[in-house]
């Protein structure tokens, strides 16, 4: 039987007019929140920085400085000193001479005192280091205030306690330090990243020449301050900010006896081959691209918070971002209409203002690249939905994103974009969702969303990745181990486990 | 009915406890500053349910909060008056009497408040007295001991007996979510006392702790909120008990405005049931235009 072209007509309409109808949830301004800027008054911001190395800021060799600039409104916050080859050998001459000469010889007590006190004055100056991590990175406030900076103080504090318990941690062998450590970190978390490598480092004895990101040195910087006031014996922390550059003299110094990166696989893959054949000890924590997998017995109203928290958090400059979403058939439908009316409600603006929920991305370039991964994602057919935020005229911003329709095959399900967007994807069973989970190079993260507690047992069993979430996600400690599996990198930093990676055991 | 009614609970999603703990904590954390602070006092007080529900009560008191109820600050006409007074039934008239005209409606508990212990029949009796002696608005207590006995029917029946008995009158209808233990059944209850009619529904009667936490705010308005996107019908929420300082106003503001939206931010639809929290808005007020605190002895006590 056949319709006809009226018929149709008449059905369209019909449709359109339910659509219409249908109950919808406004998020207007009926009840406006002023805004709430935190205040930037105490934030000691200097012209220019040097290179902190051997206990003070010295001029670079390189005599080259960059700027750094505030990814919000693109204002220049300061000069930064660029390291080249014959910086990064200073600095490694330098935490070589400390090590010999005080570091190693220090008994382990006096070693956790110094990082207690770290410790203590991180959160004494924490409302400053807040400030400027939203103002360098573009993070909102409340994640830096709330999240970055209470971890980092809880990074040092945890490992100032395992300094002189070391030959607990490793029953039956005899511990050592490395020696210089040389350290890079990324800029989605300048400081806490920072925390995660220098804590455990100087805990175990070694000492240390860290690379900043090149678009978030600022945080670093006010580090190596803090690392003067408590009279840190010199040479003991170098920081030299720079780009890849400074980064590769970094790798390939010979006297560097161990590389921690975080970072891009890339990147990752890059560094493990630099130091191909040498003695270096490496730990790499690389990419990732996590399934967050929804069942239908799951809580569903948190579960899509854990969503939002998963792709959303820091504009999603996450490596464990909860990039992939696999929600159950029979809930699809319920779910997506729930996480439009969610983003609907996040506040995109000012990363200083108290009451912003996604900042500004980091740099253009990244901003550039997730509109790149974006385009590709509609031009290969999947449906885009996006909030209808307004963005600011200056600055980087990209607004909460996600697509439906996604095949495995698609490049946004596939690459991770490192930005505020979600792929989503049905799954029938149980097997599929495992199927689909594992079927990438990545395993940094994951999370299960089930009421069934011998559910999760069970599909997390059988999921590789380095870390999964159970009913909720991006939850950090310092005593639980953090890393990937395949192309996510090796080694572990938190925890017992993350101490192996800066110990010589005998 | 009851097949279906069983069918349609199993399908209400379950809550997950520290998930919806650390999301009403989270909204705790908006910054409510000047231009909004001030904004959202007024709406708060025009929301309102001022109530006194002693057995000591007297007619002298609740003249003295309709008063209030009329004109909370005395010489500041440019504060709203508040959504309704809720007083026991039997001094309803009184009540009638002095709100006539002013836009505060009567509210009264009924239903054998606050335990819900009575016979059916006792409890329709009850409701229609309190709407023949004036009530604009009923608050029933739900039989806590029948919902927990998993008899959801018998919940459920009464509530429409009750929302029958109601007449034109709004009903509100009280969980006592103190007693329900877990937040899945707070959820449940809230599907269910929405199936059978209820034009709000309410967290506590006041007399059991812990009352109107932002969490279980938050699941009930998750409720109301599928309930619309289903039926179309919008549901008012009352959180009620242990609410006494502006700061947990505003909260239960936010919890409403980035959950259900604009259209929810109305004493039609929202209420906030409690008796001394007035005076902390005003005194909240006051200081935002003067920049200073007052001493409570210059605002009423009522």
């Amino acid at each position: 039987m056949s319709t006809t072209l009226a018929d149709e007509k008449a059905r369209t309409e019909a449709l359109k007019k339910i659509e219409a109808e249908k109950p919808r949830l406004e998020f207007g301004g009926a009840w406006e929140y002023a805004p709430a800027p935190e205040s930037k008054d105490h934030v000691r911001l200097e012209k220019r920085y040097g290179l902190f190395v051997g206990g003070e800021f010295v001029a670079p060799r390189s005599k080259k400085y960059f700027e750094t600039i505030n990814p919000a409104t693109e204002e220049v916050l300061a000069e930064v000193a660029e390291g080249n080859a014959a910086d990064i050998d200073a600095a490694v001459r330098a935490a070589e001479e400390a090590y010999e000469k005080r570091w190693r010889k220090l008994s382990p007590a006096q070693r956790g005192k110094y990082i207690y006190r770290i410790a203590r004055l991180l959160q004494e100056k924490s409302r400053e280091l807040a400030v400027l991590e939203s103002m360098n990175g573009g993070k909102p406030i409340k994640e830096s205030r709330d999240v970055d900076v209470p971890l980092a103080v809880a990074h040092f504090f945890y490992h100032a306690g395992w300094s002189d318990k070391l030959d607990y941690a490793f029953p039956r062998h005899r511990v050592s330090p490395i020696g210089v450590c040389g350290q890079i970190i990324p800029w989605n978390f300048p400081l806490l990243m920072a925390a995660w490598k220098i804590a455990p480092a100087l805990a175990c004895g070694n000492t240390i020449v860290l690379k900043p990101a090149e678009t978030t040195p600022l945080t670093s910087l006010h580090l190596a301050k803090i690392c003067q006031e408590a009279d840190l014996p010199p040479g003991v922390v170098n920081i030299v900010p720079g780009a890849g550059e400074t980064g590769a003299h970094l790798v390939n110094h010979p006297r560097v006896r161990k590389i921690a990166f975080t970072g891009s696989t890339d990147v990752g893959k890059i560094i493990q081959r630099s130091i191909a054949g040498t003695a270096k000890r490496l730990t790499l924590e690389l990419g990732g691209k996590a399934a967050n997998i929804i069942f239908e017995d799951a809580p569903l109203d948190q579960a899509v918070e854990g969503i939002i928290n998963g792709i959303y958090f820091n504009q999603g400059h996450v490596c464990c971002a909860g990039s992939r979403l696999l929600v159950q058939e029979s809930v699809a439908t319920a779910v997506l209409g729930k996480l439009s009316d969610r983003i609907a409600t996040l506040r995109l603006g000012d990363p200083l203002d108290k009451n912003t929920d996604v900042g500004a991305i980091n740099s253009k370039m990244q901003l550039e690249k997730i509109r790149e991964l974006v385009a590709c994602g509609v031009e290969e057919g999947a449906e885009i939905h996006q909030s209808a935020c307004a963005i600011p005229s200056r600055g980087f911003w990209f607004p909460p994103t996600f697509f439906t329709g996604v095949a495995q095959s698609h490049r946004i399900a596939r690459e991770e974009i490192f930005g505020p967007v979600l792929a989503v994807m049905t799954f029938r069973t149980p097997e599929e969702a495992v199927e689909k989970a594992n079927n990438i190079p990545y395993g940094l993260s994951a999370g299960v969303w089930t009421d069934k507690g011998s559910k999760i047992f069970q599909i997390t069993s059988k999921m590789k990745a380095g870390v999964i979430w159970a009913n909720t996600f991006n939850k950090f400690d310092p005593s639980s181990p953090f890393g990937g599996y395949k192309e996510s990198g090796f080694g572990r930093e938190g925890g017992v486990h993350g101490l192996r990676a800066y110990v010589e055991l005998s | 009915m009851s097949a279906v009614l069983s069918l349609d609970l199993a399908r209400v999603p379950t809550v997950d406890q520290v998930g919806i703990d650390e999301r009403a904590a989270s909204l705790a954390k908006r910054s409510i500053k000047t231009t909004a602070k001030r904004a959202g006092i007024r709406l708060a007080m025009s929301m309102l349910d001022l109530t006194t529900l002693e057995g000591k009560d007297s007619e002298g008191k609740v003249r003295q909060l309709c008063q209030k109820a009329i004109r909370p600050m005395p010489g500041d006409a440019t504060i709203p008056h508040v959504a309704a007074v809720c007083v026991y039934p039997n001094l309803v008239s009184v009540a009638k009497e002095v709100l006539a005209g002013s836009g505060v409606k009567v509210a009264s508990v009924a239903t054998g408040f606050p335990a819900g212990l009575v016979p059916l029949p006792v409890k329709i009796e009850d409701t229609r007295q309190a709407v023949a002696m004036g009530a604009d608005e009923i608050d029933m207590v739900i039989d806590r001991g029948a919902f927990l006995a998993g008899d959801y029917d018998r919940v459920f029946e009464e509530i429409v007996a009750v929302k029958d008995a109601c007449g034109p009158a709004r009903l509100k209808v009280i969980l006592e979510t103190g007693e329900l233990e877990t937040y899945d059944n707070v959820r449940r209850a809230s599907h269910l006392a929405m199936g059978a009619g209820a034009d709000f529904i309410k967290t506590s009667t006041g007399k059991i702790q812990p009352a109107a936490t932002p969490s279980v705010v938050l699941v009930m308005l998750e409720a109301i909120r599928d309930h619309y996107l289903e039926t179309g019908r919008r549901v008012g929420m009352k959180p009620a008990g242990g609410i006494r300082t502006s700061k947990q106003a505003l909260h239960l503001l936010v919890l409403v405005k980035e959950t259900l939206g604009d259209a929810w931010l109305t004493p039609d639809l929202f209420r906030i049931g409690a008796s001394t929290v007035a005076n902390d808005l005003l005194m909240q007020l006051v200081k935002e235009t003067t920049g200073r605190y007052q001493n409570e002895d210059y605002f009423t006590k009522d």
